[in-house]
Formats: C-alpha cells, structure tokens, sequence
C-alpha cells in the first residue's frame, strides 16, 4: 500500500463481560481498532453507525438486552453480514449453538480460552478471506459497467462504417435510434400489448443502429448509385437484410446476448410489410417482430427527411403525409398512431440530438432501469457518492449549529447529528426511539407521542409538519419546535421510510408571548390577577362546577390612607406588595387571589365542608403589621350556596357583607346573609 | 504470593494461561482484574432474588472468565452450577451443594488473589 499512514481496520468485540472484551482488545490492539459492545443492542447500534467501517465482529453468544443469535438475524435482515464477517467467540460448544450459527451466516468460532496466537490468526484470515470477496465484488461491478460502455462502443463503430460506405452523414445511425426509441415510448405509454420494459426500449434502440449492417457486403457501386437502380441491382441490394441477419447469427461467441438477439429481428426484418408484401420472408402483420416493425418506420422516416444522393429532404409534413397515405409501405395502424403523436417532437430532438445528449439521455434511462431493481447490489462507485453526500451533509450539519435529525423506518433508527446530540445529551444513534428511555427524557412522552401522530398524518403531496413543544436542551426546558418532513419512496404505491428535520429554539419568542398574556391579566404592582381576568376566570370556575361549594371573599385594608398620607405613596405600595404576597401564599393552589383596585383585594375559594376555618386562617395570617404600619382588615363573604352561582350576585353579596363590616367598626369579617340583603355595598354599583 | 503459587493455590494453571496470554504482565493485569468482574455478585443477588436468566447469564460469563484465565478449579464449579440454571431447567431445583462449593471456589480464588505480591521485577 503506498499510503504509509494507513488507518488501522476496526474490529467490533460485543461481550457483556469486560474481562473477555479487555483480553480480546489486548491481543489486538496493536494492530486493529477496536470498539466494544456490552450487550447485543449496543452491537447493532455500532453496526448501524460503523456499517461497512467495520472489518469483522467478534461476537458472543449468551448477553443481555439481545442474544447473539438476534444480533446474527437483524444481520441478516439488513444484510450487513454481507459485509461484515463474524467470529463466534462464544463459551458455548454444544453442536446445535455451532450450527444455527452457522446456518445464519458466522464466518468463524473461536472457542474459549482464548489463545493469543488463534485469535489473531483467526481474525486476519477472516478480514482478508472477506477484502478479496469484497474486491472481487468491486471488480465485476465494474466490468459490467465497461462492458456496457463498449458493447454501446461497438455497435456505434460497426454502423457508422456502413453508413461512411454509403456516402452518409453518421446521423442517420442516431437519428434511427432516436426515433425508435421515441416510437417505442410512444407505444408503451398507448399499449400494453408487447409488455416492453425500460431495458427492452434502450436495447432495441441500441440495436436499431445495426439495422444496415448487412450493405457491407453490398458492392460499392451498386449501394452508391445515383440513379434507379435495374431489377437485379435491387435484387442484390435487397440481399442486406438477410446477410445482416446471417452475419449476427454466426457471431462465434454473442449469439445469446439479448443485443444480438434484437439485432438479428431488426436487420432481418425491417424491410417487411404489414401487409405481408416485404421481403426477405413476407411476413405479415404481428408475425414481424415490433423491434422490427418500429424500425422499419424510423428508417423511412429518415429517409424522407434527409438529403440522399438521389433526392432532396422532404419536409416532417410531407414525409408523415406520404407515410400515412400508404405511398413508402404499409405500416401497423398503432405505429402510424404513435408517429403521428410524436410528430411535434421529432423534428426538435433531430436537431438538438447530438451524440454527447444522446449518451446522457441513455444514462438516464438505464439508472431509471437500476432503481426499478432494487436488489440489484450496491456498486462501489454509489457507495462512494453516499459517502460524499454524507461527509457534505455532516459539514453543513455542524456548521449550522442546529439540533438536525434523521429517522428511518427501517430499521426504526433515530440519527441526531454532532452538535444536536451535545446538546440534547442523547447518544448519535438511537434505536427504536419510540421506547428509548433517554429520549422520551429529553423530549417527553407525550410529546413525542403527539410528534408521532403529526408525522403519521402527513403524505407525500404534503410531507412537512411542525410541531412545539419544551424540550430539556443542556439540561433545561426550552421551548423548541420541531420542523420535519417525511421521505417517501416510489411513485406508484409511496412508502414512507423516514423523516429529517431539526429544532429550532423559539423559547424567547415564546416567553414573551407568555408574558404579554401575563401583563395584560395581571396586576402589574402586586403581580395578582386583575379584576377582569379574574371575574372571566371565576365565571368558568363556576360554570363548570355548578354544584360546587365556593366563596367569594372581598377584603380592604382599614386606615390605608393613612400609610400614604404618612409615610409617602411609595410606602403605601410597599404595603400593597407586603399583602399581597403573604395573600398568595395563604391560599390553596386553585383558589384565586386578585387585586380589585386600590386596598381592595379578592379571594375565591373552594371549599368542602368548613370555610369558617379556612376564613380564620387567612384572616389571622394576613392580620398584623409591615414596618411600624398595623394591618387590619374588613372582609366581607358570600358563599355560592344561596346565591344561585351568579358571579354578579356573589361580588354583591360579598360587598355587601363588606359594608357592613365596615359601618360596625372595622377589623372584622362577616360572612353575608338575608339581613343585609338591602344595605348599600362598597364597591359595587347600586341598582 | 507470586502468580505462579496464586495459581497452585486456587487450582489453576499457570502453563495453560502461559501459553495463551503469553506475558506475564498482562496475566497478572487479567489476575487482579479478576475482583472487579461483576458476574459473581451478579449471580448471587439473582439467585436471591430468584431470576434464573440474569443468574444463568451470570454464571455463564463466570464460566468464561475462568476458562480464559485458567482457573480451573472455579471454571468446574461454574460450568457445573451453569448448567444447573439453564433456561428449561427448574430453578427451585438447583443442587445446593453445587452452589456452596461455587461460592467456596470463588472466595479462595478471591482471598489469594488479594495477597498478590505487587508486580515482580
């Protein structure tokens, strides 16, 4: 190898026990990498990340979480044993363990005790008995490709020396083939009636090229003759088509190729007539191969539209007239169907089509035939592309300084990249997410239960949902929203087979969302409800517990006046605060607590059995005095039990009852009753 | 204590683990490594609390530890009492008597392990 600094091969050892993963990383750490798995999970989630990175995996049997046996079947489901050799190194010897391990594929047993010598030895034969395979794989992948490239190679040599003999352009070749190929198409698109696959279409098109073939055996002055030719010229000259065939069909070591095969029909057959009146062997109608018969009428075509020694170039309309009109052969009605259809295009590709397009409209076709096979093996070359795609994405990734994701559907597998998995404190690989205690941690059951349900919901017309919700970001909540899209695969019958996405962090926008909401209901001094908010939310409390046991309490400070008066407004606000922070402490967490304007203050209780207690409480607690400043209360209360739950009735009574505290001296409460059912209140309008 | 009559004390073989491992250093790091291996605790706390799997996959890697260091006399009354809690067979039904010469074989390798000469020259 010429690169001396060469990266050590990694080995993957899953054992649950360190003292076995410590001896087996002893004996080969000199010469390999090694990563290590405690239990069987762990291994197929290295497997997942390393993937092909992996040289060989030493694996034991009996662990935790999954067996070995389970580790060797999602192997094998997802066919990474074909690429990664596996050594048993199990303490088990019975023969049906060796074999159902076997029979999934291991490679490989080491038996314990371990010996510094077999493993070793073990190991290296294993990675280079599966490099070998590996570049043999590479190499007939390639080959495959080369022998594309130059059977196309050929076929375009051997036709333009015919067409060179006869005095012609060269594009008579891609002309034909271009046509064809547009016909067939065209045909495919109107009738399923000669079931012709994406590889039939570029091989008949190859093959078109050789169509003439057989006029290199055609002497020279009777192919170039200008003028008419007598009735044994033509005789002779019509010999080609047979003596293409022939020439094909005595290829030494081609005949069964699929090419050569369409390449006999074509040069055969394509001076046959529909009607039977063609030559060499008058067939008729559907007895002519569709190869043939497509083209028969591209070779026509061409030959009206182009300049030939014995005549001009027909205009595109005149030439389709003339075909339909039956005046150059007889044709099958769908053919002239599709010619006629195509007509616009044919002229534009004609002359756009140079050789160079030409090969690229080819390589489109045959990766849109590549990714019809799906088991078709993955070459060497499309690894590499992955690979820089993925390098190019993992850039970018970091670069961005977002949290991004990747899920896949198979296996259910979550990627988070670099800087995300900092952030969120999550390993880069999870497997089945939807159970990973670490990630409903980071995000929430719930949520991660709703982000599911969001990404059911979409479809391939509309594959993007977002979703928001807090997430513990380094540890804190945040509010985050998680903007994905699914990935689906096919067009037909879509499969979804995954998602991506990423978080962004909205928490401050959020906040202060949060907080606007906040200013507008609360009391900016005191931080309690407002009047308003309030009011709206001891309504709702009431209607949806119309038989509950509530009270409404209505309380002012007595002599407030005075703190102002005395010792400023900014003392007075002080006491304000002072109230209303011990209030909000003293009552229950459902219970409300609202400043109404000025001293006056609102409470909105529940309560099952004895209010009474419940009222001494917060009476005596918020009694007392702040800074030299004696705080006493009036408190008047109203309780939903005779007021038919009508917040207007209750805030009356409640005022009420206040009034009356306030007219009898002061430093009470009172609780509402029939007797001052028509005395004046303090607060509230009198009607 | 020297490795050599460490092993001669607790049944083991010291040309066997010799052999494999091949230096002495790295024996004596496996030696004294020994201690910290949890499948013994492992195994006796899934024998209280009556989990065969956990104490089948305990005694199973005690097993395998022993082999690899050569400490046969643990190694026999690990692989005997393994068999014992294979899955299929009845846990209530263990021979005690294996489990106490298991714990017996544990505590003498253990003790002789500790009184280790710190690493010779």
């Amino acid at each position: 190898m010429k690169n001396k600094i060469r990266k050590k091969q990694k080995v993957l050892i899953a054992d649950d026990s360190e003292m076995n993963r410590s001896i087996l990383a002893d004996m080969l750490g000199e010469d390999f990498e090694i990563i290590e798995a405690v239990d069987g999970k762990q291994a197929v989630t290295m497997l997942q990340k390393y993937s092909v990175e992996l040289s060989i995996l030493l694996l034991d049997i009996v662990m935790p979480e999954m067996d070995g046996f389970e580790v060797l079947a999602m192997m094998n489901q997802y066919r990474w044993i074909e690429d990664v050799p596996v050594i048993m190194i199990s303490a088990e010897t019975s023969p049906s363990y060796i074999e159902r391990a076997y029979e999934l594929g291991v490679t490989d047993f080491v038996s314990r005790p371990f010996d510094e010598l077999i493993v070793r030895r073990r190991v290296l034969n294993t990675i280079m008995l599966y490099a070998k395979q590996k570049k043999l794989v590479s190499l007939v992948s390639d080959q495959i490709y080369e022998k594309e490239k130059n059977s196309d190679l050929m076929v375009n040599i051997l036709s333009h020396i015919v067409e060179f003999r006869n005095g012609e352009s060269g594009l008579h070749v891609l002309h034909i083939q271009t046509i064809t190929e547009m016909l067939l198409k065209k045909l495919v698109q109107i009738t399923g009636q000669y079931r012709l696959s994406a590889s039939d279409v570029s091989l008949i098109g190859k093959a078109s090229a050789l169509h003439d073939i057989g006029k290199i055996a055609i002497p020279d002055e009777v192919l170039n003759k200008p003028g008419r030719f007598t009735p044994e010229e033509y005789e002779q000259m019509k010999t080609h088509a047979a003596i293409g065939a022939s020439m094909l069909e005595e290829l030494p070591f081609y005949g069964e190729e699929p090419l050569v095969k369409i390449a006999y029909q074509i040069c055969r057959w394509h001076h046959e007539r529909y009607d039977g009146k063609g030559y060499p062997d008058g067939l008729k109608g559907e007895e002519i191969p569709i190869s043939a018969q497509i083209v028969s009428l591209a070779d026509v075509y061409d030959a009206l539209t182009s300049k030939r020694v014995y005549k001009d170039a027909y205009s595109h309309e005149k030439a389709i007239q003339m075909i339909v009109n039956g005046e150059c052969g007889v044709f099958n009605p769908i053919l002239l169907e599709c010619l006629q259809s195509i007509g616009e295009n044919v002229r534009s590709e004609l002359q756009v089509n140079s050789p160079n397009q030409h090969s690229q409209r080819e390589i489109h076709n045959v990766t849109a035939e590549i990714l019809r096979h799906e088991e078709l093996g993955v070459s060497e070359r499309t690894l590499r592309l992955l690979e820089h795609e993925r390098t190019k994405f993992q850039f970018f990734s970091s670069l961005s300084q977002e949290i991004q994701f990747e899920y896949t559907t198979q296996p259910p597998m979550l990627s988070v990249y670099d800087w995300g998995t900092h952030q969120l404190g999550l390993n880069e690989i999870i497997m089945n997410p939807e159970e990973d205690e670490a990630l409903i941690g980071v995000i929430g059951k719930d949520n991660l239960h709703q982000l599911t349900e969001k990404l059911h919901k979409t479809t391939p017309e509309s594959p993007v949902t977002q979703f928001d919700c807090e997430i513990q970001i380094n540890g804190s909540p945040r509010w985050s929203r998680i903007i994905s899209r699914t990935m689906w695969f096919g067009e037909e019958n879509p499969q979804c087979t995954g998602a991506i996405g990423k978080v962004v962090d909205i928490h401050e926008e959020r906040l202060q969302m949060a907080d606007l909401q906040h200013r507008a209901s609360h009391d900016l001094l005191t931080g309690l409800m407002n009047h308003t908010y309030a009011k709206e939310y001891i309504q709702q409390r009431l209607k949806n517990r119309p038989d509950g046991n509530f009270a409404l309490v209505i309380f002012d400070l007595d002599h407030f006046k005075q703190a102002n008066d005395n010792y400023g407004h900014s003392f007075g606000d002080q006491v304000l605060q002072y109230v209303a922070d011990k209030l909000s402490r003293s009552i229950r967490g459902e219970d409300v607590a609202a400043r109404v304007g000025g001293d006056e203050f609102l409470i909105f209780l529940e309560y099952k059995t004895d209010l009474e207690a419940a009222i001494q409480r917060i009476f005596r607690t918020l009694t007392g005095e702040f800074n030299g400043f004696p705080i006493s209360l009036s408190m008047g209360i109203a309780k939903t039990e005779n007021s038919q739950n009508e917040y207007d009735v209750l805030f009356h009574r409640a005022d009420q009852a206040l009034y009356a505290v306030k007219r009898g001296g002061r430093g009470r409460y009172r609780y509402y009753d029939d007797s001052i059912k028509d005395t004046l209140s303090v607060i509230s309008s009198i009607d | 204590m020297t490795l050599q009559e460490c092993y001669e004390a607790i049944g083991g073989s010291y040309e066997d683990v010799s052999g494999r491992l091949r230096k002495e250093a790295l024996i004596r790091k496996f030696v004294l490594k020994f201690l910290d291996d949890p499948s013994y605790d492992t195994l006796c706390q899934a024998m209280e609390s009556k989990n065969q799997e956990e104490a089948f996959r305990a005694a199973h890697t005690l097993k395998g530890v022993c082999q690899n260091l050569a400490f046969s006399r643990l190694y026999e009354s690990s692989r005997d009492f393994t068999e014992q809690l294979r899955p299929g067979q009845d846990m209530q039904q263990v021979d005690a008597v294996l489990f106490a010469r298991l714990k017996e074989d544990y505590r003498r390798t253990a003790d002789a392990i500790r009184l280790l000469d710190p690493a010779e020259a």
